[in-house]
């Protein structure tokens, strides 16, 4: 273990993580912080109205609000936990957003940026392979940001419980039976981290190609990623319209622009199963642990034949990285 | 190039450098671009534990020089850095090498204490303690960022990292661009005091010729991509002489052909004489050792022309 810890990759991640900490880990603490704050300004608009219209309106029979509370829970158990467990669902869904844009604008910038401030010359007076250099950067976007960002949606999931738990027991109810015994919420976020091995392997193709482009370009990386896969799109559904010879618009639009770009996405696999009735079910919370996280549909991706296609596009794009990282020669 | 160049290039050709072990030993070395050459066929050797400067015009080659010696670029002919081809064994050749490239190249994001600590970790021949020693006498501190420091302390953090590491190969590529004349000084004594010995080699590239004179144990002069001169600085003084030489005594004077003249003081005219007899020039005027740049301005003559 320690060796790992001590071996020059480890501190290639290292670096990666100081140079980026900002949008791997803070951007995503900010977004969590956002939830509670809003949060406890929902608890505070509560409380307030609940203190001007009390001398009106007689809640439920006991009069107060947890009575109310309770009386409510004990109808619907069911409705409280899946509550639960969409609490940690958005936070993992605004993680996913955050970690889209940060991973993305990451891999555009990762060998582009230090060729600019020519701080490249630094990094190559040292004794390790550009390869080494280059998964060091795969790995930080596929498993180091994906991990920050899962570990920060558990403790805001947790600290969103504290509050609700304050709150709860400031009305006489005991926290813990409500909000903390069920285990649905915490198989709920299982699920985000078992998915990062998946979201990994997928995203591939979109890294490789991000990759590529900030090893070549002289400037604005941004600008020709987006720009040619966006434009060979519509010059096929241009050619598409005349009515000559195209490539098909679905393959096109889904297989090469999409995968180049958004595979990135958490969770964007989940497009292999659009064409599966399962997936309408995606939308219906009720059904969110049976159906679209099940380690099984998360691991059947590993069957597809988009999966290793994509994998293997995207390691040929990495490795033609590389090739630019060692030899791109800026005069 | 002049005849005096040319004839001069020729005779340093068949020289061997000094040193006992070739350090780098470049043969035919020859780099293109799409519109130019920038290296034509140079031939050089630098043997170890010399303080070689490497000289000449822009453009003349110095730097894809330096780059195709760190494996930064693909070159043709042949050229062996500490017995390694520096295209196929950079990493390893890593280890054994460090270099400068002009000042600032520590990325601005990086605080002192990161830079130190992924050194450390990622560079088996890196002394921290030493490093820290080189740091004690700066006003650096470890929670600075590289930002947030002015180019001089930029350089000597960047100094303090490099002469911490136990290379064999230092190559400075304009080390001091940019700095004030206080930081310049006390860039290379650090460089001569606690970090130079017999097993190291140190090879730089500067337009201030005037600064690293006095350090300097060998010459390269480069031109066009090919060495116009390759000689220790003590066969320099024995070849190269310039005598200061009154008015009557000037027809003389060319008469043992100079390779170059230039006028001085009270109608006086100084010139630079390769290989001539010493007690000839003696008769003529005063005799002194030329500067590197006088001789360098001297063979470099007509290079913009």
């Amino acid at each position: 273990m320690n060796a790992i810890v001590k071996s020059p990759f480890a501190w290639l991640l290292k670096r990666e993580y100081w140079e980026e900490r900002r949008g791997f880990l803070w951007a995503q603490v900010i977004v969590a912080g956002v939830i509670i704050v809003l949060s406890i300004l929902g608890i505070i608009v509560a409380e307030a109205t609940r203190a001007r219209w009390s001398d009106h309106i007689r809640i439920s029979d006991s009069g107060n609000l947890s009575g109310a509370l309770q009386n409510a829970l004990s109808h619907n158990m069911d409705g409280l936990v899946h509550a639960l467990d969409a609490t940690m669902l958005m936070f993992g869904m605004f993680a996913a957003i955050v970690l889209f844009f940060v991973t993305f604008f990451y891999l555009l910038g990762a060998l582009y940026d230090d060729r600019r401030d020519r701080s490249i010359l630094f990094w190559k007076s040292l004794p390790l392979s550009d390869t080494s250099t280059v998964i060091s950067k795969v790995v930080s976007a596929v498993i180091l940001a994906p991990l920050i960002a899962v570990v920060v949606v558990l403790a805001g999931y947790i600290v969103q419980q504290i509050v609700m738990s304050i709150w709860f027991a400031a009305h006489g109810l005991n926290p813990f039976p409500l909000l903390w015994a069920h285990t649905g919420p915490f198989s709920t976020w299982l699920h985000m981290l078992a998915m990062i091995p998946v979201d990994a392997v997928w995203a591939l193709p979109t890294v490789g190609w991000l990759l590529l482009w900030s090893a070549v370009v002289r400037s604005k990386p941004f600008l020709w990623a987006v720009a040619v896969p966006i434009i060979v799109g519509v010059l096929n559904f241009w050619i598409q319209l005349l009515g000559m010879p195209h490539v098909n618009l679905r393959f096109m639009w889904g297989d090469l622009v999409g995968r180049s770009l958004l595979s990135v996405f958490p969770g964007s696999w989940m497009a292999v199963y659009a064409n599966t009735p399962d997936i309408v079910r995606l939308a219906d919370m009720n059904d969110v642990n049976r159906h679209v996280g099940t380690y099984g549909m998360m691991y059947h991706v590993f069957a597809t034949p988009e999966m290793w296609i994509g994998a293997v596009v995207g390691i040929a794009l990495i490795a033609a990285s590389v090739w630019f990282r060692r030899w791109r020669d800026e005069t | 190039m002049n005849v005096a160049a040319e004839a001069i290039a020729e005779q340093s050709a068949s020289q061997p450098a000094a040193g006992s072990e070739n350090v780098i030993h470049a043969h035919a070395l020859t780099k293109r671009y799409r519109n130019a050459v920038a290296l034509d066929g140079a031939d050089f050797r630098v043997g170890s534990g010399r303080i070689v400067g490497l000289i000449g015009p822009n453009g003349a080659g110095k730097t894809t020089a330096l780059k195709a010696i760190l494996g930064l670029t693909d070159f043709e002919g042949d050229l062996k850095v500490l017995g390694m081809d520096p295209r196929k064994q950079r990493p390893q050749l890593m280890r054994e090498v460090c270099f400068i490239a002009d000042v600032a190249t520590l990325p601005r994001w990086i605080r002192v204490h990161e830079a130190i600590d992924f050194v450390a970790g990622v560079h088996p021949r890196f002394d921290r303690a030493r490093c820290e020693q080189f740091l004690a006498r700066t006003k650096l501190q470890s929670n600075q960022r590289v930002r947030e420091l002015s180019k001089g302390m930029i350089v000597q953090l960047h100094l303090a990292i490099v002469m911490a590491i136990d290379a064999r190969l230092l190559v400075l590529d304009e080390p001091t661009l940019g700095l004030d004349i206080l930081y310049r000084k006390q860039f290379y004594q650090s460089l001569l005091e606690d970090y130079f010995d017999d097993n190291k080699t140190i090879l730089i590239t500067t337009h201030q010729v005037e600064e690293i004179e006095h350090i300097l144990t060998d010459l390269l002069f480069i031109r066009d991509g090919k060495i116009a001169l390759a000689t220790s600085m003590d066969e320099m003084g024995a070849r190269f002489a310039e005598v200061l030489v009154g008015p009557d005594q000037v027809q003389a004077a060319r008469a043992l052909k100079p390779i170059d003249e230039r006028a001085a003081v009270f109608g006086k005219s100084i010139f630079l004489y390769d290989s001539a007899n010493p007690e000839q020039l003696a008769r003529l005027g005063e005799v002194k050792r030329p500067s590197v740049s006088d001789l360098f301005v001297a063979i470099m003559k007509g290079t913009y022309a």
